[in-house]
């Protein structure tokens, strides 16, 4: 066998992807490391709904660009919909709208947004109008009660803000608080009900929407805040302790008590927001100027992608890296796992979980799979109706755990449901016919080996400059096949042998 | 580090990534893999070929037929149960009828009807089969092992395992059952494995584990300078394997019969590396001379005096 073919092979792929690295790092001046001040987020509204088969017309509330928030990169992808932005009294709207439709639509709504200094002073605004929210006598009667018991106590709007929020979080059954907020708890009703009893006593106060933007997530939840208007201005108060500001990192969207879609002609609208850190000033920067040279690198790059797409991208990018690392774990080092890329799959479920928990959660789920499977050992289950009893139970116990530490408040226990169950069910099946076969030892030896691999994997393919250059420079995934390529047929020891075949070393004297 | 790395290589020893890589890769060509790891075909061949194997009491290819089982076994007071296409001795067992209907495994514990029927199931649905493809089960002759290996084996049946590289024997050694192995043949379990001098087939030195014994462990007999029966015939079924199932590299398992002589128990297209332990020696070297070789060994004879030549103990 002849190795030049692959060698030849294995460079030319490195060359070309060297090449188009080197293309964009020199002359397109992408960033070859993650920008540490990266202070701008990529956000995508998605809405979905279902055409009643006739004229649809929809308004869908968009952020208001101001110097200190400035929102920039604006795109529709509405596809026959026509668009038009208007002012819509507190808000900016885009208005969108159809002959005829029938059927799913989806209309997708960028921009990249930047989040104001944490010290920053609104703007003065006009007066508003204190539009009184109508209200049955009881509540009226509860909302005068309220603002008559924390009036005297407040010294200015910070602390009745402070009271007022504090007094409906810990509504007792039979007060006032609780009668105006209902059965409900939630920081909505908790905004809402604030405003009602604020505009009752002649302060008006509207609903903030908007977002945290911490990290990188596919689906993000709209938090709520309230704007109370003092003297000339809009001064905005956090909805958990009524404390002045803006929740940290957290940016307005709209405002008022609507949603942010309204339709006509059509179902309910379904919306996801999306929100990732947006590729940096410099790489901001290095997509424009490829445009100006005429190489629209955004359109033909995974930048154009719709951006859920995107992040999905940026998880799937980085598993070929965790895949190499595996390789060269299990084929130079000679490490030995359950099932070949099990740890990979279980490294991504860190990415989730994080480590510590991820570690513990896996251990749980592995630990109470194979005593449920020791125990179907004594009812001689036929083997696909015991792996799918496994399987039935993994998903109980991670119910289970799920259940039992968000009531003692681990949060971090939620996220054992991203663990790939399958690939579970399969390492608990493994575990136990080794276990059979070989000894307890042997199969936790290599359970400990599994989760030790893993463990790098997720180091490895969690670290920040990994996922960037996997990202921005996809093409140096040609380099990693390559080196996979050449790993393939390397023909040394693997590192564990040299202990095993010590013995025939050196020693013998021949 | 890089220093036992090199010595390793200066001794010849083969590691797993070159063995894949330059000889089972190179030399085994995967359409012939069913020959092999199917342990039915590899029967058929052999017997095609006039070379003994232990007598196939029946094969149970369906759940529903594992009810036959009674019927297969009626009139023979030991046999032997083992997945068509298992590895590395996983799933095998060995069995001989006790009373009220139990069966007597080689540790001496006993297995009940419906315990068997459930291990006939998990072998039927593929838990010992190597990609984990519903498999089959064959049910048949238990070796009653020449009185040569008495006194060097506990329990269990021990086998001898002939590397052939291009049809030349290359190295050969005896697997002895231990009571840590459970009465199993396999070196990963716990059995002792020595070396086998090609042209004399004498054992040499054997290994336990990870450290080289004299004596068995269990019976306390030396397992060096054993003087293998039928050592002629061994070859030249090692020789013939080639021929045989077309694989260029392969481990030939054979096991000797008191009555019957030596049997073909099954072959392997990826034979471990522990041989070379049990031997103290490298197959590298060994595996380059019959390369370097080849053109001049055209018949079944000229391979097995290479061999004698080339191979005996030092």
């Amino acid at each position: 066998m002849n190795n030049r073919h692959l060698y030849w092979l294995a460079g030319v792929l490195a060359a070309i992807a060297f090449a188009i690295f080197g293309y964009k790092v020199l002359i397109l001046k992408f960033p070859v490391t993650p920008d540490r001040l990266a202070t701008a987020w990529r956000i995508e509204a998605r809405i979905d709904f279902n055409a009643h088969g006739g004229p649809v017309l929809g308004e869908f509330l968009l952020p208001r660009s101001t110097t200190t928030r400035p929102v920039f990169n604006e795109a529709f992808v509405s596809g026959p919909y026509g668009i038009a932005t208007r002012d819509a009294g507190d808000n900016r709207a885009a208005v969108f709208s159809i002959a005829e439709a029938t059927g799913p639509q989806t209309l997708f709504y960028r921009a990249t947004l930047e989040l104001a200094p944490a010290t920053e002073t609104p703007a003065p605004s006009p007066t508003p109008s204190l539009n009184r929210v109508p209200m049955n006598e009881a509540e009226l009667a509860a909302a005068r009660a309220l603002l008559v018991k924390l009036r005297p106590r407040a010294a200015g709007i910070s602390t009745l803000m402070g009271l007022l929020i504090t007094n409906l979080r810990n509504a007792q059954p039979g007060d006032e608080a609780s009668l105006l907020l209902g059965n409900s708890r939630s920081t909505r009703r908790i905004v809402d009900t604030a405003i009602k009893v604020l505009r009752q006593g002649g302060i008006p106060a509207r609903r903030v929407n908007g977002f945290a933007l911490a990290e990188d997530r596919r689906q993000i939840g709209v938090a709520h805040w309230i704007e109370v208007y003092v003297e000339d201005r809009w001064l905005p108060f956090q909805a958990t302790d009524g404390a002045a500001g803006v929740p940290p990192r957290h940016f307005p969207w709209w405002r008022g008590e609507q949603n942010s879609v309204t339709i006509t002609g059509a179902d309910r609208p379904h919306i996801t927001y999306s929100v990732s850190m947006a590729h940096q000033f410099a790489l901001r920067a290095a997509l424009e100027r490829s445009r100006t040279i005429g190489v629209n690198l955004t359109d033909f790059s995974l930048f154009g992608l719709p951006f859920q797409t995107q992040q999905v991208y940026r998880i799937l990018l980085v598993v070929p890296v965790g895949i190499f690392l595996l390789v060269l774990l299990r084929n130079v080092v000679g490490l030995r796992t359950f099932g070949t890329f099990m740890p990979v799959l279980i490294a991504m479920a860190f990415r989730e979980t994080h480590l510590i928990w991820g570690i513990t959660l896996f251990s749980i789920v592995v630990f109470l799979g194979i005593s449920v499977r020791f125990y179907l050992e004594h009812l001689k289950l036929l083997l696909v109706p015991r792996l799918a009893a496994i399987v039935i139970v993994v998903i109980g116990v991670m119910a289970l755990l799920s259940v039992i530490s968000f009531k003692l408040g681990f949060m971090g226990g939620l996220s054992v449901a991203l663990f790939p169950i399958v690939i579970l069910t399969m390492t608990i099946e493994r575990m136990t016919v080794v276990w059979d076969e070989r000894g307890a030892m042997e199969a936790i030896t290599q359970a400990a080996g599994s989760l030790v691999v893993a463990i790098f994997c997720y180091l490895l393919m969690n670290a920040q400059i990994v996922g960037h250059l996997a990202f921005v420079f996809p093409e140096l995934l040609l380099v990693l096949l390559a080196g996979i390529l050449l790993l393939g047929r390397y023909s040394g020891y693997r590192l564990t042998e040299l202990g095993r075949f010590r013995v025939l070393a050196g020693k013998d004297p021949q | 580090m890089i220093g036992l790395a090199r010595r390793l290589r200066e001794a010849g020893v083969l590691g797993l990534n070159r063995r894949n890589a330059e000889y089972t890769l190179l030399y085994n060509q995967r359409r012939l893999y069913p020959l092999v790891d199917d342990k039915l075909q590899t029967k058929k061949l052999a017997l095609a070929a006039g070379i003994a194997v232990p007598d196939l009491y029946g094969v149970i290819e369906v759940q529903r037929e594992v009810r036959n089982l009674p019927r297969i076994i009626a009139g023979h007071d030991a046999f032997v149960v083992k997945p068509a296409q298992g590895s590395g001795g996983k799933g095998i067992l060995v069995l001989e009828k006790g009373p009220r209907g139990l069966y007597r495994k080689p540790n001496g514990s006993f297995m009940s009807e419906a315990e068997l029927a459930y291990h006939t199931g998990n072998i039927l649905s593929g838990i010992y089969s190597l990609g984990g493809q519903p498999d089959k089960v064959l049910i048949e002759y238990r070796v009653n092992f020449d009185p040569i290996f008495a006194r060097i084996a506990y329990q269990g049946v021990p086998d001898i395992r002939i590397i052939s590289f291009l049809g030349v024997p290359v190295m050969a050694m005896v697997r002895l059952p231990t009571r840590q192995s459970g009465g199993k043949a396999n070196l990963h379990q716990g059995a002792i494995g020595a070396g086998v001098d090609l042209a004399t087939g004498r054992t040499l030195t054997a290994v336990w584990g990870n450290g080289v014994v004299d004596t068995h462990p269990d019976t306390l007999n030396p397992v060096t300078g054993v003087e293998i029966p039928h050592w002629p015939t061994l070859l030249d079924h090692a020789a013939r394997a080639w021929e045989l199932t077309g694989l260029g590299y392969q481990g030939i398992d054979i096991v000797l019969d008191r009555d019957l002589g030596p049997l073909i128990l099954e072959l392997n297209a990826r034979p471990g590396l522990n041989i070379q332990i049990a031997n103290r020696a490298g197959l590298g070297l060994r595996l380059e001379k019959v390369k370097a070789s080849r053109d001049g060994l055209k018949t079944v004879e000229d391979r097995i005096a290479f061999a004698r030549e080339n191979f005996a103990a030092a």
